[in-house]
């Protein structure tokens, strides 16, 4: 199939079929923590998308470059994890600078990227599935475009929530849980759409 | 000596890491297909747990503050990518059913953790017992979380048919919606049972 339509089939595969929060379980706690308010998540969303699409490509060249080159594959999970945390550094440093007000409503959550299984998770699977660089690039932006959409929507979920009558030992985790349960079963409807 | 055995306990009971602390929620949804890959993913999260908390801690007077975090990574790492190794080598077909969740223990939450909130502060001894506990803890967790999966959605345990052919699977709980579904539903019969036990 010819690399464009391939690249749009990526991105729908990431964000719909085999969403990365909804169906792949990748970036849970983020998607529990920052959820309860929609500009927050929002917030945690772009930050995200920027921080998988940077280190997407930057893994992409270190692997090719670096641990292939020099048969040191089995360094890849430590080497990567460090790139991860290296560049949540950078964009915290950035949005201090850039956007104090959302450095601030994100808090503890912006470094906390690093421990996001989403963004060590993205950069495996792009070597693993052999993507060339563009195709990485989309994954990377796709993957993370798939779970601002999840926890956008569950904030919205979640924000209802706060005003319903809900049994006590059900309040707070389980009943979001629940709901993402709910949310997930809704985004297994895309299941089939795409085969890639 | 009491205390090692009061450690590894509260690992267990009052601070389970699935239960209690909600902490390593991803392996926990993901992995619990069924009750074997539960047992192999706590299992090699608890080895991990148990290195990477003996080795902070004894590092922990060394280490400058300002750059522990990149440094337990590094630690935390290196144990990941030898039980990486390992479960390929002698058990290919957990290394296959694991797949990418395992290179993913590294930021397993439980670990970074434990390394910080523990291992950096106690000693040798002690944060071994953390990790024995914790990870025990984990392993029991997902277990449950596995078996009560794999007999709603496959009329199995640990591979052995226990329903009988007449039984309809409810393939839903092996799926996606079923994670979210058991871990919720688990986590408020707990809080119901604690609460009961409190008003007691």
């Amino acid at each position: 199939m010819s690399g464009g339509v391939k690249l749009i089939l990526i991105v729908i595969s990431a964000v719909f079929v085999n969403n990365y929060v909804l169906s792949q379980f990748l970036g849970i706690c983020p998607f529990l923590g920052v959820s309860k308010k929609v500009d927050t998540a929002i917030g945690m969303g772009l930050a995200v998308v920027f921080v998988m699409a940077l280190a997407s490509v930057v893994t992409y060249l270190i692997q090719y470059a670096i641990l292939d080159k020099f048969n040191l594959g089995y360094l890849q999970t430590i080497v990567f994890i460090l790139v991860i945390a290296a560049l949540v550094q950078f964009v915290e440093m950035f949005l201090q600078k850039a956007s104090p007000t959302l450095y601030q409503s994100l808090g503890v959550y912006l470094p906390l990227i690093t421990t996001n299984c989403a963004v060590l998770g993205v950069a495996i699977t792009n070597i693993d599935r052999g993507y060339n660089l563009i195709e990485t690039f989309f994954n990377g932006v796709g993957g993370a475009l798939g779970f601002t959409l999840a926890i956008v929507i569950f904030a919205g979920v979640r924000e209802r929530l706060e005003l319903s009558d809900i049994p006590e030992c059900l309040r707070g985790f389980p009943i979001a849980m629940i709901s993402a349960g709910l949310m997930a079963l809704s985004f297994l409807g895309f299941q089939g759409l795409i085969k890639l | 000596m009491k205390k090692f055995i009061a450690t590894i306990k509260n690992g267990i009971l009052t601070e389970n890491p699935t239960f209690r602390l909600v902490l390593g929620t991803c392996p926990t949804l993901a992995v619990t297909t069924s009750a074997i890959n539960g047992v192999g993913m706590g299992l090699s999260t608890m080895a991990v747990l148990i290195c990477s908390n003996l080795f902070i801690s004894l590092l922990r007077n060394i280490i400058p503050s300002k750059v522990r975090i990149p440094c337990f990574v590094v630690v935390i790492a290196t144990f990941v990518t030898i039980v990486q190794m390992l479960l390929e080598a002698y058990v290919p077909s957990l290394h296959k059913s694991l797949g990418l969740y395992i290179p993913l223990i590294v930021v397993n939450c439980i670990i970074l953790g434990r390394a910080e909130a523990y291992a950096s502060k106690n000693s040798a001894l002690l944060s071994v017992a953390d990790g024995i506990g914790m990870g025990i803890g984990f392993t029991l967790a997902l277990t449950i979380m596995g078996s009560i999966r794999e007999i709603l959605g496959a009329g199995s345990i640990f591979g052995i048919n226990i329903l009988g052919a007449s039984y309809k699977p409810v393939l839903i709980m092996i799926l996606a919606p079923g994670a979210f579904f058991v871990y919720g539903g688990l986590i408020g019969l707990l809080n119901k049972i604690q609460e009961k036990a409190a008003v007691k």
